[in-house]
């Protein structure tokens, strides 16, 4: 190892080091509770800012790295890894913002939801930067161990600790999977370094013992993305779980373990579009999308309703990885952007209403919103447009840019099954739309009470929704010359 | 390669083959002569009272949990104690950084257990 490496994982260094201070915070300084969660958001802002900035150029002073990568080849720098980076520390400060005054109103405001948060993110920046299977194992147990605590943060609350149980019994059995998948794919390779897997995969398709490790690896993520037939815990656990931490594990989370299957789909990719996995994937997404939007129109709390449609966008980003071409995975990407920000803006407008006995956890209760509380009523609308797929919002050209995908690897037919389950979905997002501006409340007075950092969180996540939506080249440009 | 396996494979069966034999050869050759006192749960030992399932305070996991911290400093710190000489040797200095960076993130796991009373038994 080269001093110079620990320059390069500077991203990690911070939240690392960051996880370490706040812990220290909270032990020494009684008074330090509450520049908390203003230091978590700072150091998830300027590690965003920084890998945003160093995703093709190098910070000036240091050496180009190597292509071999850092610390003896085990993580990567800049690239696809620092968008990713970047997308997750972004995102994360948007949950810490929407978090912040939602853990007050519930009454569980502990500083350890930050550290957790915070070492969340650390497992999933693990997760993109790897080029070596233990690394991935490891960055995905950090994550999800974190996100298994803080599901059940609200301790005291039934269904917060039935998502915990259910989504660590549940994930810890995925878990064994994908390791009984990696043990195949190394026993077979004889390495754990993705690029020497890599290198050697044209042999090794033709041994079955790989194709089931693959195989493995790809359900143990398939359950993490909550693609059906695996995505039985999502409901649940995205209801049950708070808002602000539901937020976070929907999107970023969901991001997170995509990147793990972008990062072995070189794999998959060298096996040409026709191969077992390019089918897998068609049924993965057919089923995905239309379960998730034919099981959302059931629902009648819209938590588990973002659920099923997280399932459907689940599907439609699965159809990226079916295409097996570039710009499937340049579309999966900027579906991921599209989708964080559209799903960080609908989460932060619930728990911005939501109260502590689960008020604006109906449907139902969103009647007459928007007379009550015009803005997020707007905002709402807007995100349920960008969720279904209208024009001109981010929604709209992360579903272009997949189904284009599709169509030019010949696979019209799921491009076809894709716009069919987007005319399905219209139904329940614009239900919604219709429950606050054309029906009638009980009760008309006016929602004031608002909290300003879930305001910022909420006005964040629409511009960008926005911003992609009206300019998507700048960023498809962006992640195209990265792939 | 199905061949280097077979010595395991030797040792199972064996194992296997042993502990049938002895099970079964002193309920064969041994004399049987039951009384209630020889067949309790512990013929020479206390008098078991109560259920087995019986519920365990939950402060013995966080005792549990705490050991496995020091378990891993354990793991870790022992064998690159024994080896420090020669990987001092060969890579110099940052041997001896890398175990006090691992020390470092995991004292202060340690430090937080403390504060927050987790060796408190009351």
């Amino acid at each position: 190892m080269e001093m110079k490496d620990l320059f390069y994982a500077m991203p990690l260094l911070i939240v690392g080091g960051g996880i370490l201070l706040i812990l220290l915070i909270d032990m020494f300084f009684k008074g330090g509770k509450k520049i908390i969660p203003a230091l978590t958001f700072f150091i998830l802002l300027g590690t965003a800012y920084y890998s945003l900035f160093t995703i093709n150029q190098l910070p000036i002073g240091l050496m180009p790295v190597s292509e071999f990568g850092l610390f003896y080849g085990m993580l990567s720098f800049g690239g696809k890894a620092h968008l990713f980076y970047f997308l997750f520390n972004f995102g994360s400060a948007i949950a810490v913002l929407i978090a912040n005054d939602y853990l007050k109103k519930i009454e569980t405001e502990y500083s350890e939801y930050y550290i957790l948060l915070l070492s969340s993110v650390l497992g999933m920046m693990l997760i993109a930067g790897s080029r070596n299977l233990v690394m991935i194992f490891i960055g995905l147990e950090q994550m999800s161990i974190s996100f298994y605590a803080l599901a059940g943060y609200r301790r005291k609350n039934i269904l917060s600790n039935e998502a915990a149980l259910k989504y660590f019994l549940l994930g810890s059995f995925a878990t064994g999977f994908l390791i009984y998948g990696m043990a195949f794919i190394f026993g077979t390779a004889q390495s754990m370094m993705l690029i020497d897997i890599f290198s050697q995969t044209s042999v090794l398709v033709k041994n079955p013992l790989f194709m089931i490790g693959i195989l493995l690896f790809l359900i143990g993520f398939t359950f993490k993305i909550a693609a059906v037939p695996f995505h039985m815990w999502a409901p649940d656990v995205y209801e049950g779980s708070p808002t602000s931490v539901t937020a976070l594990m929907a999107t970023v989370g969901k991001a997170a373990a995509f990147s793990a299957i972008l990062l072995i789909f070189v794999s998959v990719a060298k096996m040409g579009p026709n191969s077992v996995f390019s089918s897998m994937f068609s049924v993965v997404a057919v089923l995905s999308m239309l379960y998730g939007s034919i099981a959302a129109i059931a629902q009648k709390d819209i938590k588990r309703m973002l659920a099923y449609s997280s399932i459907a966008h689940a599907g439609y980003m699965t159809i990226g990885l079916a295409a097996v071409n570039p710009s499937g995975i340049a579309g999966i990407i900027f579906y991921l952007v599209a989708y964080t920000f559209m799903n960080l803006g609908a989460f932060g407008i619930i728990a911005l209403l939501e109260s502590k006995e689960g008020k604006f956890l109906s449907i139902e209760d969103y009647k007459g919103l928007g007379t009550r509380q015009p803005f997020l009523a707007a905002s709402l609308a807007i995100i349920m447009f960008a969720l279904s797929g209208i024009p001109p919002f981010a929604g709209f050209f992360g579903k272009y840019y997949i189904f284009l995908a599709a169509i030019q690897s010949g696979d019209t037919w799921l491009a076809l099954v894709g716009v069919l389950s987007s005319v399905i979905s219209v139904y329940f997002y614009l239900r919604v739309v219709v429950y606050m501006y054309f029906s009638k409340s009980d009760d008309e007075s006016a929602i004031l009470e608002i909290s300003q950092t879930g305001l910022l969180a909420v006005i964040a996540s629409l511009v960008l929704v926005i911003a992609f939506g009206l300019a998507p080249g700048s960023l498809i440009r962006l992640i195209s010359g990265l792939i | 390669m199905i061949e280097s396996y077979i010595p395991i494979f030797l040792v199972f069966g064996f194992a296997i083959l042993f502990s049938l034999a002895v099970v079964f050869s002193s309920s064969l050759f041994g004399p049987q002569r039951p009384n209630a006192e020889k067949m309790t749960t512990y013929e020479s030992g206390v008098k078991p009272i109560g259920l087995a399932n019986e519920r365990v305070s939950v402060k013995y996991y966080l005792v549990a949990m705490l050991f496995i911290i020091f378990d891993l400093e354990v793991i870790f710190v022992y064998p690159w104690a024994v080896k420090f000489k020669s990987l001092y040797a060969q890579q110099g200095i940052q041997v001896f950084w890398a175990m006090i960076v691992f020390l470092t993130v995991f004292e202060v796991g340690f430090l937080y257990a403390f504060k927050k009373g987790g060796f408190k038994w009351d």
